[in-house]
């Protein structure tokens, strides 16, 4: 009796170590990632790094010749991410968060079912096909790449991340503060706006910080339409470097390996914070 | 003896979930002004699916059909606006429901801010203390009007979400099992609470609790099935029921 609980008690502790164990491998490639490029660019970061525009050919070639480290940074690429993710959130919060409203509110609603397949749809899209599909749209009739071309491709796959979250977020607060606010004679606008929307509040702020964690770093389809640019630029109507692009020039450019790292550290970083800070909110909401 | 209008009344009220089964069947009764009418009846008999009829609650569900007529002061609420019938008829849950994102002194005056009515901050600042002593609550949170009503224990959520509903100085409080999810001193508050309003208002209330039936109303309802079985003067229901289904939900042989 006594060696059989024995042989069960091993037996229970060798399964829970090797749970332990591949648990933990899960963690490896993040740590992986993180370590590589955290030791290989943070020699890169300066002040410099983040004011100043990506060298040009003839700077980079001097800094090489004198040794020096290769001057220049990724303010272009910088501001040409905000600018893009700006435009695009700015149409997408709004027409996501009424969405998503829509399809939680009207749930049995057939129309409602199919927008929100279609939502499932898009979101699976591969990002190179709606980069492709908006340079078809829009590139082509505007005879050019531009900052709004960009900003269109990143709406379309910010949208169905927004609404999901929105109407998924709707959806478990619970019925009993629907009714007690149209018990007390509310419209449902108003119910809407001034109950339900705020109780969502921290899951709908939530789902639109991933969305942006989500989209800030896609490069694909930003190639077929902010195309890049290697100065700094304000005008939504011309080709804007972002980021994830310049680590794709960077990666190309034989004499600028080295700021690959720089620039992946950076929106590496930009985007652990966004989904650590959107981890931190949902939990103080769901208290 | 003079006919006085009552200021509720059911009239063949139906109530179906689904075609074939009706959970409310042809209920007719008349509620009487500043009186409190339990509505008792074993667990899924209809009596909170007949409350919710009241205040136009069903319409929120476009499957759930309402037939029949509830006359309020002699207007039938069918054919009148949700938002105006909500206005008259205030209703509390039976989980305490305060706005989770609203501080105490917003959530008494939610009623307003979502009905669009403007008060001034005088007017405001007179609302919440009178509802709220209407409740019994002022005292216990006059120094914290600008923490969130969930900061509050359950019984005084409660008391909070009655204050809420009478802010609107409602005709009729439906109370759909408002003590159930609370410990039995805040059970007390909230009985003795209700004995005291119904000098303003007229309130009916869904119970499962003989006991409350008894401490607190002057009429009471006996439903099974759907059907309305038994209904008249709390004492006389409670110690001479006319009809054996009645008789046997009181000495526990259903329900």
């Amino acid at each position: 009796m006594y060696s059989k609980t024995k042989h069960r008690l091993i037996k229970d502790k060798a399964i829970l170590w090797g749970i332990c164990i591949l648990a933990t491998l899960t963690a490896v490639p993040l740590f992986a990632i993180l370590g590589e490029v955290f030791i290989n660019g943070y020699v890169q970061l300066s002040w410099s790094f983040f004011t100043e525009p990506t060298p040009t050919a003839y700077k980079t070639m001097q800094a090489i010749e004198n040794g020096e480290r290769i001057p220049g940074g990724i303010a272009n690429g910088i501001i040409g991410t905000i600018l893009i993710l700006n435009m695009a959130m700015i149409v997408a919060i709004p027409i996501g968060i009424l969405c998503g409203i829509f399809l939680s509110e009207n749930s049995k609603n057939r129309f409602a079912k199919i927008i929100s397949y279609l939502t499932d749809l898009l979101q699976g899209t591969p990002s190179v096909i709606v980069g492709i599909v908006t340079y078809i749209w829009i590139v082509v009739p505007m005879k050019g790449y531009s900052a709004i071309a960009g900003s269109i491709a990143l709406f379309i796959m910010m949208l169905p991340l927004i609404i999901r979250s929105t109407e998924e977020t709707l959806k478990i607060l619970p019925t009993s503060l629907k009714e007690a606010g149209l018990a007390l004679g509310g419209n449902r606008v108003r119910v809407m706006l001034k109950v339900q929307l705020p109780a969502a509040f921290g899951g709908v702020f939530t789902g639109i910080l991933l969305a942006i964690s989500r989209v800030i770093g896609e490069t694909a389809p930003l190639m077929f339409t902010a195309l890049g640019c290697s100065f700094i630029r304000w005008s939504i109507n011309k080709p804007i470097s972002a980021v994830p692009l310049l680590i794709w020039e960077f990666f190309n450019d034989p004499y600028l390996q080295d700021m690959i790292w720089g620039a992946s550290l950076f929106l590496l970083l930009f985007v652990l914070t966004l989904n650590v800070l959107s981890k931190y909110l949902k939990r103080k909401w769901n208290q | 003896m003079e006919s006085i209008t009552p200021i509720l009344e059911f009239k063949k009220t139906c109530v179906s979930y689904t075609k074939q089964t009706m959970a409310v069947k042809y209920v007719s009764a008349a509620i009487e002004k500043n009186t409190i009418t339990a509505i008792m009846g074993p667990s899924g008999c209809g009596k909170s699916t007949l409350l919710r009829a009241v205040n136009l609650m069903h319409n929120l569900y476009p499957n759930i059909r309402v037939d029949g007529e509830i006359l309020l002061n002699g207007e039938n609420i069918f054919s009148m606006a949700p938002i105006d019938v909500r206005a008259r008829v205030g209703m509390v849950f039976q989980r305490p429901t305060p706005f989770p994102t609203m501080s105490i002194y917003d959530n008494v005056l939610s009623g307003f801010s979502l009905n669009g009515i403007r008060l001034s901050k005088s007017e405001k600042d007179l609302i919440v203390e009178r509802c709220l002593k209407n409740v019994a609550l002022w005292d216990e949170v006059k120094d914290v009007l600008n923490k969130k009503g969930t900061f509050l224990s359950g019984g005084q959520q409660q008391r909070l979400c009655i204050a809420r509903a009478l802010a609107m100085k409602p005709d009729v409080l439906l109370m759909d099992e408002p003590t159930s999810a609370l410990d039995p001193i805040a059970t007390k508050h909230i009985e003795e609470l209700l004995l005291e309003l119904q000098k303003e208002v007229t309130i009916l209330i869904v119970t499962h609790n003989m006991g409350q039936a008894m401490r607190i109303s002057s009429h009471s309802m006996f439903m099974y099935l759907g059907e309305l079985i038994e209904y008249g003067d709390t004492k006389n229901l409670f110690s001479t029921p006319r009809d054996e289904r009645t008789k046997a939900y009181l000495t526990g042989k259903i329900g």
